[in-house]
């Protein structure tokens, strides 16, 4: 297949995001990469479920959260994880508008959940004085959950990324698969986070 | 390559009313993933025994993740051998990880 052909393509084959050797690559590629970043946050939780009891004399699980914010987050989140799911939907069948709307109702679910996760910390610092120093419970929390925080904006920066750059050259078997990676990475945020609600913040309530 | 491009309409129109079956299949797992998270968290507000929510809560996390790998990453479809292979090989490491870090503060 010629430069060409993969910016131009004549027909779309059924899986444009691995029409190509740089795709097939792409994604398998990425799989592994995401093996990876299971080990990586496993390590975050065993400190955090090692650490989460030594609140150094400060505000322990139970006085902290609260399920109701906790439950919202969750909700956008896995909203957006769908939606996600229909942009590639929309994607396969060559629809790059409805593909591009669908991503921009995903990035929209993204911030919202972002934004109540940066409630919440401004919260926890201001409301209860609980910060990365104040405990090894605290430093522990603001690893596990901030990094996980961290992979919601990098998420949303590439979704970003790719939609502008791409927003005029329309689908094509270059960047299918750069859209089908994004979407990836943002259901493996979504994995991440059904662990998280479920390990630190309803057996932290418990 | 030739064989992967859809050559006739027919044959495209076909591939998307199977991808519309399958998109009606994934709302039906999204509409699933949100009926747990309601029972998780109700489970937890109810305030019953911690030794039976535990257990229930990790089990119910586990089928959702189960879902969103499986139908919402496609690891259900043809071609995710070795992607398997190399996640649950991270799987693998990450239950070695949880479990030797809790063990050290188990006493």
């Amino acid at each position: 297949m010629s430069e060409h052909d993969v910016l131009n393509p004549k027909h779309m084959p059924h899986d444009p995001e691995k029409a190509t050797l740089e795709g097939k690559n792409k994604f398998m590629g990425f799989w592994f990469f995401l093996g990876g970043e299971t080990v990586l946050f496993a390590s975050l939780f065993g400190t955090y479920l090692a650490l989460k009891d030594s609140t150094n004399g400060g505000s322990s699980s139970e006085e902290l959260f609260g399920l109701e914010l906790v439950f919202i987050m969750t909700m956008l989140l896995l909203t957006s994880s769908l939606t996600s799911v229909y942009a590639m939907y929309h994607m396969k069948n060559h629809d790059f508008k409805k593909m591009q709307i669908w991503l921009g109702i995903t990035v929209a679910l993204g911030l919202g959940f972002l934004g109540c996760e940066i409630y919440e910390f401004y919260h926890y610092i201001h409301g209860y004085e609980f910060t990365m120093r104040s405990s090894a419970f605290g430093s522990a929390f603001y690893t596990l959950v901030g990094f996980h925080g961290g992979h919601v904006v990098f998420g949303l920066l590439w979704i970003i990324a790719l939609m502008i750059r791409n927003a005029k050259r329309g689908l094509n078997l270059y960047n299918a698969p750069k859209f089908y990676i994004a979407s990836l990475y943002w259901h493996f945020i979504d994995v991440v986070w059904v662990f998280i609600f479920t390990v630190v913040y309803l057996m932290g309530v418990l | 390559m030739a064989d992967k491009v859809s050559g006739t309409t027919d044959q495209f129109d076909f591939e998307k009313q199977k991808r519309k079956d399958e998109m009606k299949q994934q709302v039906i797992t999204f509409s699933l993933m949100i009926i747990f998270t309601i029972v998780a968290f109700s489970m937890v507000e109810a305030e019953l025994d911690k030794l039976f929510v535990i257990p229930v809560l990790l089990v119910l996390a586990a089928i959702q993740v189960g879902f969103q790998i499986y139908y919402f990453m496609h690891m259900s479809h043809k071609g995710h051998e070795i992607p398997a292979l190399m996640f649950y090989g991270g799987v693998f490491a990450a239950f070695l990880t949880i479990l030797a870090l809790v063990v050290l503060v188990w006493w």
